[in-house]
């Protein structure tokens, strides 16, 4: 059986969603080999092999988290070449993050073969893995292929379901030699993004949007209440951001995070083209505006015209109650 | 000793438009307005801004691109950039991301450089992965997507805001930076910009110029294929109610019977 090498996004051990629903379209293809390096990798290996991994290929070293990008590309070249010689490599798949989309080029570039990027679905096909992508602002959908040398592809998260499929999960250290490379940008502080208690946003089931029609930092309150009695992680659009009311993190569209959740709730947003860009793969999307003409309304499964300040308060009281 | 600065930038075509793909499958460029991809600005943006910090500093655009490719050049000149560099071939039709950083790789060293800038992803094939390629093809440091870059003694210094942290970088030149819509707003150019502009110069360059073979890049070329682009149907006409008092407990309703609540 072929087998498909798959990059793993942890951190500290802990396995991040998108991993595990690549997992799932990687069994698609073959039989799962991940890759996981820096702090924890090796902790990493229960997770995997829960969801599919048959072989878990674990590096740890200083370099990893003290320069950017290269020591990775070492890294998951070293796990190419090592899988590569038993002659049944099929396919590299990374989950779509903007660090290790940056891996999965550079890798690509470095074994002769093509990238793509952002698929949100796999499928097996006779001249190999056929990726869907989503383009244009989502208004066109496109399978593609990779033409020359193995499939490097960088999936969306939320592409497919995490699905339990129990299998060896065999633990081995990666030997990784650092090229001249490695060295060259130093990542000479870091400050890890502060927890908010809420999902992921590019991970979350349910997500709620609030734009300028929120009018304000501290109006944002209103919209985090709605997202809690749901469960849901907070999304801003652009305008909201450059206001100053939401932190750019947290930003949905073409230069924000791209979703694409059950539900999506969108609050005093107009839905631009740029915002639509990062939400309109969305499963069901609501929008709340008080302008009937808005084009968020072009792509909603249910609108609502009126204040924010009237639906959205009445809205998480009514979840509340519902939910008892 | 001048720091030598080049830019890369992107014709796109409107993303306000109604964009499509040709019969071949690739982005039809014909149909839709083009412009310099308004994230490349930003990228134009940070390099006049070095410029200025520098004692001696010359900014150079490229792009790889069409005839119509010229009017981004000259929008980034109109800026303020020194000189452009435009490689334009018939042979380069449906390049993809393999193929344009072999073609903008040959043509920057060609040029001579002390650090690329570039936008962190382009307005209509958003892969964002662009850079880092360059970087890996020119064989030196990978400083991407940062929202705070600056350039002192030979040093590139910046801010990137990842998924999980925010970090500095810190790198020697020469280097390959790309730089976010957080790096700060691009200037309009102003009327005498737009005059000297036309004076500055724009050197054209084809694949032969840069011992490039037809059978690198193009169509054929391409390390990936496009098999189908469908248009996604429209989405079915959802319900819309006006709030007469009752709009948030009716959309809880509609929540709950899509079992969401
Ligand atoms: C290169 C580029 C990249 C971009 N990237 C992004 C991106 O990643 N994400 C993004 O979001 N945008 C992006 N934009 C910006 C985008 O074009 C829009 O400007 C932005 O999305 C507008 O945000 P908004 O909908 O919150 O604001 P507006 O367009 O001003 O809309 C506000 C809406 O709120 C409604 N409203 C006001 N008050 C109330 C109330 N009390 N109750 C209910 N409704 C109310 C109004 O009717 C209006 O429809 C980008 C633009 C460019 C050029
Ligand atoms: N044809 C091109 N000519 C010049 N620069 C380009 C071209 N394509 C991409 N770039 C640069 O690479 C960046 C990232 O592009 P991409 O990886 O295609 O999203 C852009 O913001 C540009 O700076």
């Amino acid at each position: 059986m072929a087998e498909i090498l798959v990059y793993v996004d942890h951190v500290d051990g802990a396995v991040r969603k998108p991993t595990l629903e690549l997992l799932t379209l990687a069994r698609r293809l073959g039989d799962p080999v991940a890759v996981a390096l820096g702090n924890g990798a090796a902790d990493t290996a229960p997770a995997l092999a829960e969801h599919g991994a048959v072989k878990v290929l674990t590096a740890d070293a200083p370099e990893f988290a003290e320069y950017l990008v290269v020591p990775k590309v070492d890294a998951l070249q070293a796990a190419y070449e090592a899988v590569s010689a038993g002659g049944s490599l099929a396919a590299v798949l990374v989950p779509s993050s903007a660090e290790a989309k940056e891996i999965a080029a550079r890798l690509a570039v470095r074994i002769g073969s093509g990238v793509i990027t952002d698929a949100v679905d796999l499928e097996a096909g006779d001249e190999g893995p056929v990726a869907t992508q989503s383009v244009f602002a989502a208004s066109f959908t496109t399978k593609s292929r990779v033409s020359k040398g193995t499939p490097v592809i960088t999936v969306k998260p939320n592409s497919a379901p995490v699905e339990a499929a129990p299998a060896a999960g065999t633990v081995e250290a990666l030997s990784v030699s650092f090229g001249a490379l490695a060295t060259g940008t130093k990542v000479t502080s870091r400050t890890p993004r502060e927890s908010t208690g809420r999902p992921e946003l590019t991970e979350a089931a349910i997500v709620v949007s609030g734009g300028r029609g929120v009018n304000g930092a501290e109006n944002f309150a209103i919209i985090e209440a709605l997202a809690d009695s749901l469960g849901a992680a907070v999304g801003a659009s652009r305008a909201a951001v450059d206001a100053g009311w939401y932190p750019h993190a947290n930003q949905v569209g073409q230069t924000g995070k791209s979703v694409s959740p059950q539900l999506y709730i969108a609050s005093g947003i107009s839905g631009a083209i740029q915002h639509r860009a990062g939400m309109q793969t969305s499963k069901t999307i609501v929008a709340i505006n008080k302008d009937a003409e808005a084009p968020i309304f072009e792509l909603v499964d249910y609108g609502v015209v009126g204040d924010l300040f009237e639906v959205v308060p009445q809205l998480t009281e009514e979840v509340k109650t519902r939910k008892g | 000793m001048s720091l030598r600065i080049v830019v890369c930038v992107k014709y796109v075509p409107d993303a306000t438009g109604d964009r499509h793909f040709a019969d071949d499958l690739t982005v039809d460029r014909d149909d839709v307005d083009g412009l310099l991809s308004e994230l490349d600005e930003y990228a134009v943006e940070q390099a006049l801004q070095i410029a200025e910090e520098a004692d001696d500093a010359e900014v150079t655009v490229l792009t790889v691109g069409p005839e119509d490719a010229k009017d981004a050049l000259r929008k980034a000149l109109s800026m303020g950039a020194d000189k452009a560099v435009h490689v334009e071939d018939d042979d380069l039709h449906g390049t993809d991301v393999m193929g344009t950083s072999l073609v903008l790789a040959k043509a920057i060293e060609k040029t001579g450089y002390d650090v690329v800038i570039a936008g962190m992803a382009s307005t209509d094939g958003v892969m964002g992965v662009l850079p880092a390629i360059l970087a890996e093809r020119l064989g030196v440091p990978q400083v991407t997507l940062l929202s705070e870059v600056s350039i002192e003694d030979g040093v590139v210094k910046g801010r990137r805001d990842g998924d999980a942290a925010s970090e500095q970088l810190e790198a020697a030149l020469p280097a390959v930076v790309s730089v976010t819509d957080q790096s700060g707003e691009a200037r309009y150019p102003s009327f005498k910009g737009i005059m000297a502009a036309k004076k500055k110069p724009v050197e054209s360059l084809d694949l032969s110029d840069l011992d490039l073979e037809a059978e690198e890049v193009g169509l054929e070329g391409a390390w990936t294929a496009v098999d189908s682009a469908t248009e996604r149907p429209a989405r079915t006409a959802g319900t819309i109610v006006k709030d007469e008092g009752e709009g948030g407990k009716q959309l809880a309703e509609f929540l709950a019977s899509q079992k969401f609540i």
